[in-house]
């Protein structure tokens, strides 16, 4: 691999990087702070919860594990990807 | 170290705790066993505690160590789950485990920002800081400011930060600890601290961070067990479900019902209507408390006076007992109105449990809900710059395995507080169905027991003298919904003695890992890093150890002294650390514009405006600072925003400071540049 693409390599995996966590923070801020702020009005039945009520005990917390997974698991496939990986050699 | 030994003491490790685990089985079911034959409760509790210390002095002893690598950063090879359960254990304090549930119970839905609080901090330490940590690799945070922003003063400033924060927190853990002490052996409070102290020591003094790590493992496998088999248990008894997170939707409906209920019922009300005459009665005399004083006292004389010249005996005695009854004193009668006064936060009437920012207009709700929101965005942050947590992720092997470290550290994390939610509804369902309503000849077992304990913990008195309970009449602390679900079970008293060891083993856990970052930030940070950087290692481990010993020693005579203001603060903790750490950190990684002077001053005014809101509007430091008595009214509220939230002014202050200081300074040097660079990538190819 040339240098420069090399250079221009890293610059993707980064802005790829950055794609991936600004969706994922986008989701966070979902389930955060957009559910509760509407929390009075999102009181309908969610399998026997008032989905506000739900979201905030078992649902968000769902969803943050998932998120943290799903990050780790692309950035593994994204370190291999662009040759970032510890423990590669070219 | 090559993947090969890594996975062979990865192995290792499992079949070390798979032992470990089936040995704590075996102990529960022989105690369980001697209590039937006839075993009392203060020597279970003596056995307990003696047992748990006995296995932390156990491994502190096998892992002691004079490596700095070992002694700051556990050897960096423990694997991603073991690292995962360690973080769990360093995170979830005897507040977690012991009042979270108590807190559930008493607000409901507002209590649920501690929980999306208390988890969702960890993806941001996921997404935003803890891979880059593990890559940047030193020993300590304040290495990161150093290294980052060049020079002493930043990082001399993040030692700071961390000392306010997590000394605050090691005070309220070993005043934690003190009291599941003395509750399980019933020795004074003063010496069970200092014999939890003692528990603390024993791990990390010899063998530093590779000590406290396996402990943590070890006595994060004890909480979670204690936390969980009550729960289960209770779930069982309730909804015939062993599973409580996805059984308790039900019992949460009939909660409901008993409310709709509780808030028509006249007799619900008339409680609340003297306490709210008792607390205005009291409120009114403590304006002028020597004349009130005197004009009470005079008016019982009178009454003896007139039962005299009437020669009516009965009247006579008691006008007589009355007056014995009053305190002699003014400040004992100060004292007396003073919690008379304090009736007035009973006078609420009951709060719906899953309703949303209840309030009785929309402005209150409307504060409501903004003061929840700004708690979950502190706690969060919070979570994600306190430097006890940050640190655990510079132990595991790599970059990788931090990231997966992560995932696992919430998960076990996870079991702990998606459960709380269940626990504290189903505690709910016992009190609202078998206390509430009931006659005060026939309360429960439990309640009974209870309520000798402490007043404080659990009181039920008869305010309207009708020999009914009302709803309004129970008073339950914080801790007693953890506390005490083993005899609301009905399950035996080797359970009870479980939880109060899950307790004990939060609050050493997470003692372990704050006394660890104080001394290496004294250690490290001040002593090698800028007083004598030519240290030999030996001796820089060795002053890390002296000065662990000093501040355990400080935090155990300060938690000693039960000092109320101190416990206020650790919730002020998250704050300051989410407007001291957080911007800088991210910043300094996803920012290589950032410079030194912008971090400096950006972290100043993060930190200083949180101190400046909390000073104003918190009444302890209020009191501390402008000398105004707690007394007074808080009128200055932002947004009517709470002082406990005063992070969510510092955190964006700190920010546009950063951003706007960097701007005008110039760029940093291309060294620190090229240092983002290796921080961002897991393998920088050449």
């Amino acid at each position: 691999m040339r240098p420069e693409d090399s250079r221009d390599g890293l610059k993707r995996y980064w802005r790829r990087n950055l794609v991936l966590t600004a969706g994922l923070l986008f989701a966070w801020f979902v389930v955060s702070f957009v559910v509760p702020a509407f929390a009075r009005y999102l009181d309908f039945d969610f399998f026997g919860w008032p989905f506000a009520f739900w979201v905030g005990a078992q649902g968000a917390p769902i969803v943050y594990l998932l998120i943290i997974w799903f990050y780790a698991r692309r950035m593994d496939r994204l370190d291999r990807e662009f040759g970032v990986a510890e423990g590669d050699e070219e | 170290m090559s993947s090969a030994s890594q996975q062979a003491f990865s192995a290792r490790l499992w079949s070390i705790f798979a032992f470990y685990t089936v040995g704590f089985v075996f102990f529960l079911v022989a105690l369980a066993a001697l209590e039937q034959a006839g075993m009392s409760r203060t020597p279970m509790g003596y056995v307990f505690l003696g047992a748990t210390i006995l296995v932390y002095a156990v491994i502190g002893i096998t892992s002691r160590t004079n490596d700095p690598t070992e002694y700051y950063v556990a050897g960096r090879r423990v694997p991603a789950v073991f690292n995962g359960m360690a973080t769990a254990a360093d995170w979830m304090s005897a507040a977690s485990f012991i009042s979270l549930a108590g807190g559930l119970y008493a607000g409901g839905y507002s209590g649920l920002a501690f929980v999306t609080g208390w988890t969702g901090g960890y993806v941001l330490v996921a997404l935003l800081l803890a891979p880059y940590l593990r890559k940047f690799g030193r020993f300590t945070i304040p290495d990161f400011f150093g290294a980052r922003y060049g020079g002493h003063i930043p990082r001399m400033l993040a030692v700071a930060i961390a000392l306010v924060c997590s000394f605050t927190y090691v005070v309220a853990q070993i005043y934690g600890l003190g009291l599941v002490t003395t509750r399980l052996t019933g020795v004074e409070f003063e010496i069970a601290s200092f014999l939890g102290l003692a528990g603390i020591l024993v791990c990390s003094f010899l063998g530093g961070m590779k000590a406290v790590t396996w402990t943590q493992v070890a006595q994060y496998i004890i909480l979670i067990a204690a936390y969980m088999i009550p729960v289960v248990w209770l779930s069982v008894q309730q909804t015939g479900n062993p599973l409580p997170q996805f059984a308790y939707g039900q019992q949460l409906q009939k909660i409901g019902q008993i409310e709709e209920r509780l808030l028509a019922d006249p007799a619900e009300e008339e409680v609340r209507r003297i306490f709210r005459e008792r607390a205005d009665t009291a409120i009114a005399a403590l304006v002028d408390p020597a004349a009130s004083f005197e004009r009470e006292t005079a008016r019982l004389r009178q009454a003896i006076e007139l039962a005299r010249t009437s020669g009516d005996r009965e009247a006579l005695k008691q006008a007589e007992d009355a007056l014995a009854a009053y305190p002699a004193r003014v400040d004992a009668a100060v004292a007396q109105w003073r919690s008379e006064a304090a009736l007035a936060a009973r006078v609420r009437p009951l709060v719906r449990h899953a309703e949303p920012f209840a309030g009785a207009t929309e402005a209150d709700r409307d504060t409501a809900r903004r003061n929840f929101l700004a708690l979950v965005f502190c706690l969060m942050v919070g979570t994600a710059a306190l430097p006890h947590i940050l640190m655990r992720f510079y132990t595991t092997p790599s970059v990788r395995e931090t990231r997966s470290s992560v995932a696992w550290s919430l998960f076990f994390i996870f079991l702990l507080y998606f459960t709380a939610p269940a626990l504290a509804v189903l505690v709910k369902y016992v009190v609202y169905h078998d206390v509430v309503g009931t006659s005060f000849s026939a309360l429960p077992g439990w309640v009974e027991q209870w309520r000798k304990v402490d007043p404080a913990v659990l009181s039920i008195m008869d305010v309207n003298v009708d020999g009914i309970v009302q709803a309004a009449e129970i008073l339950l602390g914080d801790d007693i919904v953890v506390l005490a679900t083993p005899e609301i079970a009905g399950l035996p008293y080797v359970i009870s003695g479980l939880v109060a060891a899950g307790g004990l083993s939060a609050a050493l856990s997470t003692a372990d890992g704050l006394l660890l970052t104080i001394a290496n930030a004294l250690s490290h940070d001040t002593y090698y890093k800028v007083i004598d950087p030519s240290a030999p290692t030996a001796k820089r481990v060795l002053i890390s150890k002296v000065l662990l010993l000093l501040v355990a020693v400080v935090a155990a005579l300060t938690a000693a002294q039960r000092p109320a203001g101190i416990l206020h603060l650790v919730s002020a903790a998250f704050s300051f650390a989410a407007a001291g750490f957080f911007p800088a950190l991210v910043l300094g990684i996803f920012w290589k514009r950032a410079t030194g002077l912008g971090a400096t001053l950006g972290m100043l005014a993060g930190f200083g405006v949180t101190l400046y809101y909390m000073s104003r509007t918190q009444p302890w430091l209020r009191e501390l600072v402008y000398g105004i008595p707690q007394e007074m009214p808080v009128t200055d509220l932002w947004w009517g925003i709470e002082p406990i939230s005063a992070g969510i002014f510092g955190v964006p202050v700190g920010f546009a400071v950063i951003v706007v200081v960097s701007l005008l300074t110039p760029a940093p040097a291309p060294e620190t540049r090229r240092l983002v660079d290796t921080i961002r990538y897991p393998r920088l190819p050449p």
